[in-house]
C-alpha cells in the first residue's frame, strides 16, 4: 500500500496540534496528583537534611512515629532491596545512609493516613549531625581531586603547533550558571499494590524504564513486577529523565512494604531544594586567529559543577565536549572537561543537556576577541561558520550542513550592516537608554550521545471497528509528540486522524525504553510507529487485494479511510475492510522496531559518528537598556531555523518560541542562588524568577528554512526540542553589548545569567 | 459555617474558615481542573474566579485559590474551570487552541479562567487588559507569544460586547453557561454576617497573600477575624483636603478609583509592578503595612505621601512612626488598622515610584523608593517627602535626606550631598534580591530617577560619581 497521496499532506493535520488540548483547556487531562485516591491511600512526605555535608550520628523518629495517623517511617535499614538510585553510576543511595551529601538529601520517608500528620511527624523527628567540610565550587573540588567521572578529552589537530601560526592568541575565563527546571507540575508519584507482589506506579517521569528499573532495584523484586504507567508530564525540560526516579521508587517502597496506595508528591519548595538542576559550568578558553579572522585553534576546559552524585552528568559532560566549537568550523581543538563532585543536589539533564553550556564558551571567546580587535562578533561568526567537509572535533565529517544558509536567509531579511548602523545612532542620541544586538548560529547534534539508547519501540492494534490505538515508549510532555505519533499513523495508514488513539505510556505494553529526551523521541517512536504501521499494512494489502479481487500489481491505499485503486476512489472503506480483515483472522497488531542506523561513538578514541543529524539555525537578537536603572527589555528576536520538511509547523513553532524564552530566561533572569554552605537561597517562585508573559521579547519572529534533504528524521521534519534553546544565548551577548555602549571600561566578566544586578553594577565599573 | 456558590452548586460547609479555597475545590469537592503550582500565589495555575458584590454590582475578579481563606469566600461565587465548561469549548478555550497557547497543559486552566475573567470584567475591553488579566499566569513552555495571540484574539471578540449588563451576552457567545444568569439572584439570598471579633485569639486576615504564603499551616488552624469583605473597611474618600482610604481596600481598587486617578495620573504604571493582577484583587493595604515587609511597595508609596494610620482604638500616628525594627511595630496586637489617609499633595508637587527587581513584574523589589517633591517658582524645594525599601530592616522614610533638601535648590552639589546623606541613612544587606554593594548603587539611581521626573538632566551625575 503506497502513502504517496494521503492527507497528512493536506493543510488540517499540518496544524493539528494534538488531541490532548481540549482536555487541556477544560481541565480534564489526568495528571498524576488528579488521579482519584483509592481508599486508604497513605501521604509519603520526604524528611531531607538541611545540611550539605555530614555524618548523621543520630536519627530520633520514635515521638513523630507514634503521633495518630503515622503508619510508618522508613530508613535506610527499611528498604527491602537495595538502597541504590544511581542511573549511569551506582553512587546515589535512595535514603541517606550513615552520611548526607547535600542540603535536600532524602533521610526518612513518613508515610501517614494525613497529609497534616506526615507534616506533624516532619516537625518532631530530631537528627544530630557531624558537619564536614562543605564544596560547592567546581574548580575548588577539582582541585581537591573530587570527580564524579573520569575527565574526557576530545581533540583535533594540534593546538600547540598551530597557535603558533596564529596572528591573534586571547585567553579567558567564563562562568555559566545553572537552572531550575520549574515545570509546573512537581515531581511525584503514586502507586499501588497488586498481585504476585507486584506493584503499579503512576508517574510524572520522562524515563518510564528508568524508573521501573529503579523501582525493581529499591525493592528488590523483578522489573515484570513493576508497572509504571505515565499518561503525560505537566513539564520536564530534562529535570524528570532520572529524578523523577526517586519519587517513584518512595511511593513504591511504602506501597510494597504497607500494602497501601501511596502517594509522594513533592511541594514546590521541596522540589526546588531536593532536585538537580542545570549543571553550572566554570571553563577556560583559549582561542586563535589567521589575520583574516578565521579560528584555527581553539582550546577549552570545562569544569561541570555535577553536584553530590554522578545522575547523568557524565553525559551532560560528552554532549558540552560534542557542542563545544558551536557551529564554527574549527581545524585545531583541543577539548578537555571534568566532572567535578560538590555538595549540591546531583544536578541533571535539562533541554540541551550540557550542549548550551559548551556553546556559552565560544561565543564568548569570539565575543571577547571581537572586542579586543575592535570589530563586531557577527563578522568573526560569519566567516567560520561550518561546511559540508568539515570536521568535527569528534571525527564526524559535517553534512547537509545549513549553518550559511540559516545565517544567508536571515541577513537577505534584515541587513545587519544597517542594524548596526541604526543602533550606533540611537546609541548616540540616547545618553541613558543604549541598544544592543547579536547573533547566535547554533549547531546541534541529534541522537543519543549514548548509541544504546538510539532504539524505539511501538505497538500498534487495529480493533475490530476500525479504530486504531498506538503506544509507544515516548511520553508526552507538553512537546506534541502524541499529535506526531497520531500523524505518522494516520499517514502510514491513510486513516483519518480520529480514528486513532495514543495511549499512555506503558511499561507492561512497550518495554525496555529509552526516555523522552536529546529531541529524539518523535524521531525514534515515529519510526517504531511507521514499522508496526507498515507491517500490518504488509498483511493487509494481499488480504484486500485477494477479498476485492484486485490485480496482484495494481496499487492500493487510503487516502481518509477511502480505498483508492490504482489512484482511482472505491466505494470500500478502511471500516468495513477492517471488520472483514478480522472475519478473515489477519492479524491486526504489531510491534514496531527502530534502531537508528549508520550512527556509533568509540569512548577510547573520543572519535565516531555519534549523530544522525544536525539542526542549525541563527537568531538575531535586539534589546534596549535602561542605563539609569539596570533593567532591560528584548526588543526583537528573529530566528531562521533549520526544521527539515517540518511535519506540524504549528507544533514546531511552539517549541522554537518556548525554547528560545528558556534559553533567554537561563541567560537573564534566572538565578539558581546556593549560599557557601550549600543551602538553596533561591528556593521558591518568589526567589527565582522564570519568564514572565512582559519579560518575553516584544516581537519573536521564526521562519523556518524548508529542506526536504535526505535525512533519519521522522518524515523529514527534524528534531526541534532542544535546540532552539540555545537561540537565548544571544540575549545574554546583546544586552551586554548595550552596557559596553554605555561604559566601554566595565569591569563586567563573561558571568551568565546577566541580571539587572549585573548590568548596573557594569553599567557604573571601571576596569 | 460557610456558604457560597461554587460554580452551580450552593454550598454550605464547617471546613475551617483559614483553609484555602484551592484545598477546597480540588481535594474536598474533588474539581481536579485547577491545579497547584506552588501555593504562593506566584504561578496561577490555581487561579479562579470570584464574584461578589461591589457597589451592589456583581464583579467577577481573578484570585489564587491558593492564598484564598474559606472565610473570605462567604456569599461570593466561586468559579473554577468545570464551571465554565460546556458541551462545547467556550471562545477563550477555543482561542487557547486556535492560538497552540498550550502544551503540557499545566499552566493553561490558569490562564483560561484569567481571561475569562477578563472578557467579564465590563470594564477591560483591550488587548492590554488582556494582557493584564494573565500578568500572574506563568507558563514554561510556550514562551506566551501563542498566548498573546489568544488574547488578542479575544479582544477582538468582545468589542461587540454590551457597555453593562453583559451577562445575558456572555450567555448568549457561550463564553459563560446559562446557570450565569441566575447567580446574582441566588448570591443575594445568602447572608453576608459582618465577622465580629470574638475573642482575642482570632488571627485578622484580609487578603491572606502574605499570611498565607509565610504561615498557613498556622491560618489552617486558626480561627480567623475577615477582614477582606467587612463593608466599614472599603471605602476611598476625599474630605477637604484629604483622602480617606479603608484598611481593606485592595491594591486593584486602589488603582481604579477615580479619586486616586485623579491625584496620581500615572497609578496604573506604578501598581503594574507590585505584584500580579489576582493578587492585586486580594491584596489589601493595610495587610502590606502591617507585613512590614523592608520592601511593601504599598508601603513606600504611602510614606512618600506621608499617610496617617488610624487604629480601631481612635489613636492615629504617621505611617513612618508605625516602624521600630525588623516586622516591628508601634500597634498592639488587639489594635486594628481602620483607616489610611494622606493629606492631597500641593498642587505643583511631583510625586514618583519606583522599583527593581530582577524581573520587572511579579517580583519582589531588590530595592523601591518614593518621593513627593514640591518645588517653588525659583526652584526652592518647598517639602519633600522620600521613602526607600530593601536597604533597612523596615520600609524606610528617609527623613534626614528629606529634611536636607527642604529648603534647596537641585543642583548638582545638592543632590551629590543628598545622595551621601541617604547613603549614611541605609543599612541595606546582601540576600537573594542582591547583593548590599548593588543595593546601594540601585538606590542612588532610584533617587536620580526621582530628580529626573522633576525635569533635571541627571546625566552629568552619573559620570561623575563613581559606584
Ligand atoms: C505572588 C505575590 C506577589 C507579591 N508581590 C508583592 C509586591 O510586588 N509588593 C509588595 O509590597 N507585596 C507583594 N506581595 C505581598 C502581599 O501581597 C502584600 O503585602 C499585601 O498587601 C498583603 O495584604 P493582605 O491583605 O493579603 O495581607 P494578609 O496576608 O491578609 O495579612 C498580612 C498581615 O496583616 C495583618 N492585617 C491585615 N489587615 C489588617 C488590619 N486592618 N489591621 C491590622 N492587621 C491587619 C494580618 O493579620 C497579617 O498579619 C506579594 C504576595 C504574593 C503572594
Ligand atoms: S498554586 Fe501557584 S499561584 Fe496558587
Ligand atoms: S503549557 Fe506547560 S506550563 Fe504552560
Amino acid at each position: 500500500m503506497s502513502t504517496k497521496k494521503t492527507i497528512s499532506d493536506s493543510k488540517d493535520i499540518k496544524s493539528f496540534t494534538g488531541p490532548d488540548f481540549y482536555n487541556h483547556v477544560a481541565g480534564k487531562s489526568i495528571y498524576v496528583d488528579d488521579i482519584p485516591a483509592m481508599e486508604g491511600m497513605l501521604f509519603v512526605k520526604v524528611f531531607d537534611s538541611v545540611i550539605a555535608h555530614g555524618k548523621i550520628l543520630s536519627l530520633d523518629y520514635t515521638a513523630a512515629e507514634q503521633l495518630e495517623g503515622v503508619v510508618k517511617i522508613f530508613s535506610a535499614k527499611d528498604i527491602t532491596g537495595e538502597n541504590q538510585i544511581g542511573g549511569i553510576i551506582p553512587d546515589e543511595p535512595l535514603l541517606a545512609d550513615g552520611e548526607v551529601h547535600f542540603c535536600g538529601q532524602p533521610v526518612l520517608l513518613i508515610a501517614a493516613e494525613t497529609e497534616d500528620a506526615a507534616e506533624e511527624a516532619y516537625h518532631k523527628i530530631k537528627v544530630e549531625y557531624d558537619p564536614l567540610p562543605v564544596i560547592t565550587n567546581p574548580r575548588e573540588a577539582f582541585a581537591k581531586g573530587k570527580l564524579l567521572t573520569s575527565s574526557r578529552k576530545f581533540q583535533l589537530g594540534d593546538t600547540t603547533a598551530a597557535f603558533k601560526n596564529c596572528t591573534y592568541v586571547f585567553e579567558g575565563t567564563t562562568e555559566v550558571n545553572g537552572q531550575e527546571h520549574l515545570y509546573l507540575e512537581t515531581q511525584g508519584a503514586y502507586a499501588y499494590p497488586t498481585e504476585h507482589n507486584s506493584v503499579r506506579v503512576y508517574s510524572s517521569t520522562q524515563g518510564p524504564t528508568q524508573v521501573q528499573k529503579t523501582v525493581a532495584r529499591v525493592l528488590g523484586i523483578g522489573m515484570n513486577q513493576v508497572e509504571v504507567d505515565v499518561a503525560r508530564l505537566g513539564g520536564g525540560f530534562g529535570g524528570k529523565e532520572d529524578q523523577a526516579s526517586a519519587y517513584a521508587a518512595m511511593a513504591a517502597l511504602v506501597a510494597y512494604v504497607l500494602k497501601k496506595p501511596a502517594k509522594c508528591i513533592l511541594n514546590r519548595m521541596e522540589d526546588m531544594r531536593m532536585t538537580g538542576k542545570r549543571n553550572p559550568y566554570s571553563s577556560d578558553f583559549k582561542i586563535g586567529l589567521d589575520k583574516e579572522l578565521k579560528i584555527l585553534a581553539y582550546e577549552v576546559t570545562h569544569y561541570q559543577n555535577g553536584g553530590a552524585a554522578a545522575d547523568l552528568s557524565p553525559a551532560i559532560l560528552e554532549r558540552t565536549l560534542f557542542h563545544s566549537t558551536n557551529s564554527y568550523n574549527i581545524p585545531n581543538v583541543l577539548a578537555t572537561a571534568h566532572s567535578c563532585k560538590t555538595n549540591l543536589p546531583p544536578n541533571t539533564a535539562f533541554r540541551g543537556f550540557g550542549g548550551p553550556q559548551g556553546m556559552y564558551v565560544m561565543e564568548c571567546a569570539i565575543d571577547y576577541v571581537a572586542k579586543q580587535l575592535g570589530v563586531t562578533a557577527d563578522i568573526i561568526q560569519r566567516k567560520n561558520l561550518l561546511k559540508d567537509g568539515d570536521e568535527f572535533s569528534y571525527g564526524q565529517i559535517v553534512s547537509a550542513c545549513e549553518a550559511e544558509s540559516c545565517w544567508d536567509k536571515l541577513e537577505k531579511e534584515v541587513s545587519i550592516e544597517k542594524i548596526k548602523e541604526e543602533i550606533n545612532a540611537f546609541n548616540k542620541e540616547n545618553k541613558l537608554i543604549k541598544k544592543g544586538y547579536s547573533l547566535m548560529p547554533i549547531c546541534f547534534g541529534i541522537s543519543f550521545t549514548n548509541t544504546m539508547l538510539n532504539q524505539a519501540r511501538a505497538l500498534v492494534h487495529v480493533y475490530l471497528d476500525g479504530s486504531i490505538g498506538v503506544s509507544t515508549g515516548g511520553v508526552e510532555m507538553g512537546q506534541g509528540l502524541n499529535a506526531k505519533m497520531m500523524q505518522v499513523a494516520a499517514k502510514e495508514f491513510g486513516v483519518s486522524l480520529i480514528r486513532i488513539k495514543v495511549e499512555s505510556t506503558n511499561t507492561s505494553r512497550v518495554v525496555n525504553t529509552s526516555p523522552s529526551a536529546a529531541s529524539s523521541t518523535a524521531d525514534l517512536n515515529g519510526k517504531a510507529v511507521q514499522d508496526a504501521c507498515k507491517q500490518i499494512q504488509e498483511r493487509l494489502v494481499p488480504f484486500i487485494k485477494q477479498e476485492l479481487s484486485i490485480g496482484i500489481n495494481d496499487t492500493i491505499y487510503f487516502v481518509q479511510d477511502i480505498l483508492y485503486v490504482n489512484g482511482i476512489a472505491t466505494t470500500h472503506n478502511w471500516k468495513q475492510l477492517i471488520a472483514i480483515a478480522y472475519v478473515k483472522r489477519i492479524n491486526l497488531s504489531a510491534k514496531g522496531h527502530y534502531a537508528t542506523p549508520v550512527i556509533n561513538f568509540d569512548k577510547t578514541t573520543e572519535k565516531g559518528h555519534p549523530f544522525a543529524y544536525h539542526v542549525y539555525g541563527t537568531a538575531l537578537t535586539k534589546v534596549t537598556v535602561d542605563c539609569l536603572r539596570g533593567t532591560y527589555e528584548l526588543d526583537t528576536v528573529k530566528i531562521v531555523h533549520d526544521a527539515g520538511a517540518s511535519m506540524n509547523p504549528a507544533v514546531d513553532i511552539g517549541q522554537c518560541e518556548g525554547g528560545l524564552v528558556q534559553g533567554i530566561g537561563w541567560m537573564t533572569m534566572e538565578e539558581v542562588v546556593y549560599n557557601e554552605n550549600g543551602k538553596l537561597l533561591s528556593n521558591a517562585l518568589s526567589t527565582y524568577k522564570i519568564p514572565d508573559i512582559y519579560s518575553v521579547p516584544n516581537e519573536i519572529d521564526i521562519e523556518f528554512l524548508k529542506t526536504e534533504k535526505d535525512n533519519l528524521a521522522i518524515l523529514k521534519s527534524k528534531a526541534v526540542g532542544e535546540p532552539p534553546l540555545m537561540y537565548g544565548i544571544g540575549a545574554y551577548f546583546a544586552i551586554r553589548n548595550a552596557v559596553l555602549a554605555f561604559n566601554p571600561n566595565t569591569n563586567i566578566t563573561y558571568h551568565a545569567p546577566i541580571t539587572p544586578e549585573k548590568v548596573l553594577m557594569g553599567l557604573y565599573s571601571k576596569k | 459555617m460557610i456558604e457560597f456558590i461554587l460554580n452551580n452548586q450552593h454550598i454550605k460547609t464547617t471546613q475551617p474558615s483559614g483553609s484555602t479555597v484551592l484545598d477546597f475545590v480540588r481535594y474536598h469537592k474533588r474539581l481536579m481542573g485547577t491545579k497547584v503550582g506552588c501555593r504562593e500565589g506566584d504561578c496561577g495555575a490555581c487561579t479562579v474566579l470570584v464574584g461578589s458584590f461591589e457597589n451592589n454590582k456583581l464583579v467577577y475578579r481573578n484570585m489564587t485559590s491558593c492564598l484564598m481563606p474559606l472565610t473570605n469566600v462567604q456569599g461570593k461565587h466561586i468559579v473554577t474551570v468545570e464551571g465554565i465548561n460546556q458541551s462545547e469549548l467556550t471562545p477563550v478555550q477555543q482561542a487557547m487552541i486556535d492560538t497552540n497557547g498550550t502544551q503540557c497543559g499545566f499552566c493553561t486552566i490558569g490562564f483560561v479562567m484569567s481571561l475569562t475573567g477578563f472578557v467579564m470584567n465590563e470594564t477591560c475591553c483591550s488587548y492590554t487588559d488582556a494582557i493584564k488579566a494573565i500578568d500572574g499566569n506563568i507558563c514554561r513552555c510556550t514562551g506566551y507569544k501563542s498566548i498573546e495571540k489568544a488574547a488578542n484574539i479575544l479582544s477582538n471578540k468582545i468589542t461587540e460586547r454590551p457597555t453593562s449588563n453583559a451577562t445575558e451576552w456572555l450567555v448568549e457567545n457561550k463564553f459563560i453557561p446559562e446557570y450565569f444568569k441566575n447567580i446574582e439572584d441566588r448570591l443575594r439570598l445568602i447572608p453576608n454576617p459582618v465577622s465580629q471579633p470574638n475573642s482575642s485569639d482570632v488571627l485578622p486576615i484580609g487578603g491572606g497573600t502574605d499570611l498565607n504564603v509565610q504561615k498557613h499551616h498556622l491560618v489552617k488552624k486558626s480561627e480567623t477575624l475577615n477582614l477582606f469583605d467587612n463593608p466599614s473597611l472599603k471605602y476611598i474618600t476625599q474630605v477637604t483636603d484629604e483622602i480617606k482610604i479603608g484598611a481593606s481596600v485592595t491594591v486593584a481598587a486602589f488603582e481604579e478609583s477615580t479619586i486616586i486617578q485623579n491625584i496620581l495620573p500615572d497609578i496604573k504604571k506604578y501598581t503594574k509592578l507590585i505584584s500580579s493582577s489576582p493578587i492585586r484583587n486580594m491584596a489589601t493595604i493595610a495587610g502590606n503595612f502591617v507585613n512590614a515587609s523592608p520592601i511593601g511597595d504599598m508601603t513606600i508609596f504611602m510614606l512618600a505621601l506621608n499617610a496617617k494610620v488610624v487604629f480601631n482604638s481612635g489613636r492615629e500616628i504617621y505611617l513612618k512612626d508605625l516602624y521600630k525594627g525588623y516586622k516591628q511595630l508601634d500597634k498592639t496586637k488587639e489594635e486594628l488598622i481602620q483607616e489610611i489617609s494622606f493629606k492631597l499633595p500641593i498642587t505643583g508637587s511631583v510625586f514618583n515610584f519606583e522599583k527593581v527587581s530582577k524581573r520587572t513584574h511579579l517580583d519582589i523589589a531588590s530595592v523601591n523608593s518614593a518621593c513627593l517633591l514640591k518645588l517653588n517658582n525659583e526652584g526652592i524645594i518647598e517639602s519633600a517627602h522620600l521613602s526607600a525599601g530593601g536597604v533597612g530592616p523596615y520600609p524606610t522614610y528617609l527623613t534626614k535626606t528629606a529634611t536636607f533638601l527642604t529648603g534647596k535648590k537641585l543642583t548638582d552639589d545638592v543632590i551629590e550631598q543628598a545622595i551621601n546623606i541617604m547613603q549614611n541613612e541605609v543599612s541595606p544587606i546582601s540576600d537573594a534580591r542582591g547583593t548590599k554593594e548593588y543595593k546601594r548603587l540601585l538606590l542612588r539611581q532610584l533617587f536620580l530617577a526621582h530628580i529626573q521626573k522633576q525635569g533635571v538632566e541627571v546625566f552629568n551625575l552619573l559620570n561623575d560619581i563613581s559606584a
